[in-house]
């Protein structure tokens, strides 16, 4: 078994046992936490509640144009490696081979050639934001290993990538192997961090949303 | 995550300064482990650390400081979390991610989650993944009082208000100021009626710095014919448990009102121009009795505008020029009261000139939830409220009205302090003014 055949064997379907059961207790583990009985008579209705949960969901992403202003940096640097992430994960012709496989489903690929300028701009901005979390006060002060940890683990996988493509710094198969490792690596950790902010922001705006709506306040 | 220290020191009272550093963190892992529940765990779990959060507090934009990040005054909070109760708590322990709280850390933290915030939830607004942070701040302040950690201002003010009924000694009951403002203003004040369809309460703030207003409120409800009184025993709106910290005391207090209510088969309390009193018994007191109350809670200025829609109430044009208003953070932002306000000025002919932050999203007065009453808080306030002028000044507004006495009063402490050229006002006392045939 070479590098490449354990990362994407043994390595993977450890990692994956792992991300699925991490995740799972994480989101039971507050789950089964006391649930608190809201008591006070609402404002608006049940159903104008659970409306403005859901719609919260959504309109949460917009910047309120309110704040804008003190955020605009956060909010592009965010919402540009996002968007960066979404494509070279889904639209990279060998990753939709890979994930396709445990699936069994394909969709349209960009051009390699397309996605890899995508990742050369993500790594950029991802370099930003690390610089930004050093140099900002706030973020400085907030700062722990979780956000360090997390922001090597994705910075790795996009470093790897980039590598095999570029063919560079080892064999083709080294780094693929190496690349793979680095998914799992990203698997593994997934539910220990950070990461898992994906799982929980539907819903805490939700919460939030029905919450203040229910006051009859901004949410 | 960087600890260094706030540069005050705690400031207690001499039953909380007695207390030893177990029985401190031992406190605060109690008074912890009372508020972690699912809803409390979901936002803990959910900060990505972004920080936006401290764009939105006007302690934050008002000094740059980033230590008033308002998610970072969670972290003891968040720590005896991730610690104890997370779903991955053995590995916080074990790698040293988290540390053991101490006593020395909590001190520090008193600072940040008493003097720098007014639990206005401005941040909660603007938290792109939907943390509801002021209710975490709030709910770390219960952590803070069982650690003995409320401010001495508070702790006191919420003992004394546990034991009578309010907040501080004066040299004569509350009772009696109450019947001497009416012979002053020359209003009859309803008091101790057996029974009535409304149950009225007065914030010590305006019986001891504007018994006008109690007048006002007074002259408003004789006016509507409201059958109404205020009871001896439940007189205070105000609830230092709540600004204290403490769930136990805050619920004493509300049960007094709540108490008063039911013996007198009130169908309604009403909360006079207070805002963190409406929070307290609007949104609060039902969870923390433990069911729901058997009356409703309105503010005076919602129980004005439903006579006004219902045409009981009809108000002369108020000739006070252009107009600007201060939304209250827990009426507006918090309690989901955004018309009433501006239907009331709207009948007296008043279109009120909005702040370019405004309503739900207006910056504080900075002397809520109990942040004027602690002294040492005192400059840094004056900063938020400095902040606060230049909005309202921008609006070249030559009137400015609010409905809740402490945002009056430390707009009138501000006032005083930068000379500022307008006069906080009251919206109740206004409407009082402009009633016709009254």
């Amino acid at each position: 078994m070479d590098l490449v055949d354990f990362a994407r064997g043994p390595a993977l379907k450890a990692a994956f046992i792992i991300f699925i059961l991490g995740i799972v207790w994480r989101i039971v583990n507050v789950l089964l936490l006391r649930h608190k009985r809201i008591l006070s008579e609402p404002r608006r209705s049940v159903g104008a509640a659970l409306l403005a949960g859901l719609k919260g969901t959504g309109s949460r992403s917009w910047p309120h144009p309110e704040f804008i202003k003190r955020t605009v940096t956060g909010e592009a640097l965010g919402y540009s490696y996002h968007i960066g992430l979404f494509i070279v994960i889904l639209l990279f012709a060998p990753h939709i081979i890979f994930f396709g496989s445990f699936i069994g489903a394909r969709w349209p690929a960009l051009p390699n050639s397309v996605v890899t300028i995508f990742a050369v701009i993500t790594l950029t901005l991802f370099v930003a934001v690390l610089a930004r979390r050093l140099g900002h006060p706030v973020l400085r002060r907030l700062s722990n290993f979780d956000d360090f940890f997390s922001w090597f683990v994705v910075a790795l996988l996009l470093v790897s990538g980039l590598m095999a493509t570029a063919h560079v710094g080892a064999p083709y198969h080294t780094i693929l192997g190496l690349h793979i490792l680095s998914f799992d690596l990203l698997l593994i950790w997934y539910p220990f961090g950070k990461l898992m902010h994906a799982f929980y922001i539907f819903p805490t705006r939700a919460v939030d949303g029905y919450v203040m709506t229910r006051k009859g306040a901004p949410s | 995550m960087n600890t260094s220290p706030v540069q005050f020191h705690a400031s207690l009272a001499p039953e909380e300064a007695n207390l030893g550093e177990r029985e401190r963190v031992a406190g605060a892992m109690r008074g912890f482990a009372r508020e972690i529940g699912a809803l409390s765990a979901l936002r803990l779990e959910a900060c990505v650390h972004c920080g936006m959060c401290a764009d939105a507090c006007h302690f934050y934009i008002a000094t740059e400081d980033p230590q008033y990040t308002p998610v970072l005054k969670v972290e003891p909070f968040k720590q005896v979390f991730k610690r104890e109760a997370s779903a991955f708590a053995p590995m916080f322990r074990w790698f040293g991610l988290k540390a053991k709280i101490t006593g020395k850390e909590l001190e520090r933290w008193q600072h940040l989650l008493y003097d720098s915030c007014n639990l206005c939830g401005r941040c909660s607004l603007m938290c792109p993944m939907g943390i509801d942070i002021a209710e975490l701040i709030e709910q770390a302040r219960r952590g803070m009082f069982e650690a003995g950690l409320a401010p001495k201002e508070l702790y006191e003010k919420a003992a004394h208000q546990r034991r009578t009924g309010q907040p501080e000694p004066s040299e004569e009951p509350y009772r009696d100021k109450l019947l001497a403002i009416g012979r002053q203003f020359n209003v009859d004040i309803p008091l101790d009626k057996p029974k009535a369809q409304i149950l009225l309460t007065v914030p010590r703030t305006d019986i001891e710095h504007y018994p006008a207003a109690v007048a006002a409120l007074v002259r408003v409800m004789a006016h509507l014919k409201a059958d109404c009184t205020f009871r001896s025993d439940g007189l205070i709106a105000e609830n230092y448990g709540y600004y204290a910290g403490s769930r136990d005391w805050q619920r004493e207090i509300s049960r007094r009102l709540i108490d008063q209510a039911v013996a007198c088969e009130a169908k309604v309390l009403i909360v006079p121009e207070c805002g963190h009193a409406y929070t307290a018994l609007r949104w609060e007191a039902a969870e923390l009795i433990g069911k729901p109350l058997p009356f409703k809670v309105l503010h005076i200025t919602e129980y004005l505008a439903e006579a006004l829609e219902a045409g009981r109430l009809r108000l002369r044009p108020a000739q006070v020029g252009a107009t600007a208003f201060h939304d209250p953070c827990q009426l507006v932002r918090k309690g989901g009261i955004t018309a009433a306000p501006r239907q009331l000025m709207r009948a007296m002919g008043i279109e009120p000139r909005e702040t370019v932050r405004h309503i739900g999203y207006n910056i504080c007065c900075g002397g809520g939830g109990g942040v004027f009453d602690i002294e040492r808080a005192a400059p840094l306030r004056h900063r938020v409220v400095e902040e606060k002028f230049h909005d309202i000044d921008q609006t070249g507004a030559q009137t400015f009205l609010t409905s809740c006495s402490d945002c009056r009063r430390t707009f009138d402490d501000g006032k005083q302090r930068f000379n500022w050229e307008l006069t906080p006002g009251s919206l109740l006392e206004l409407v009082a003014e402009q009633l016709q045939g009254g």
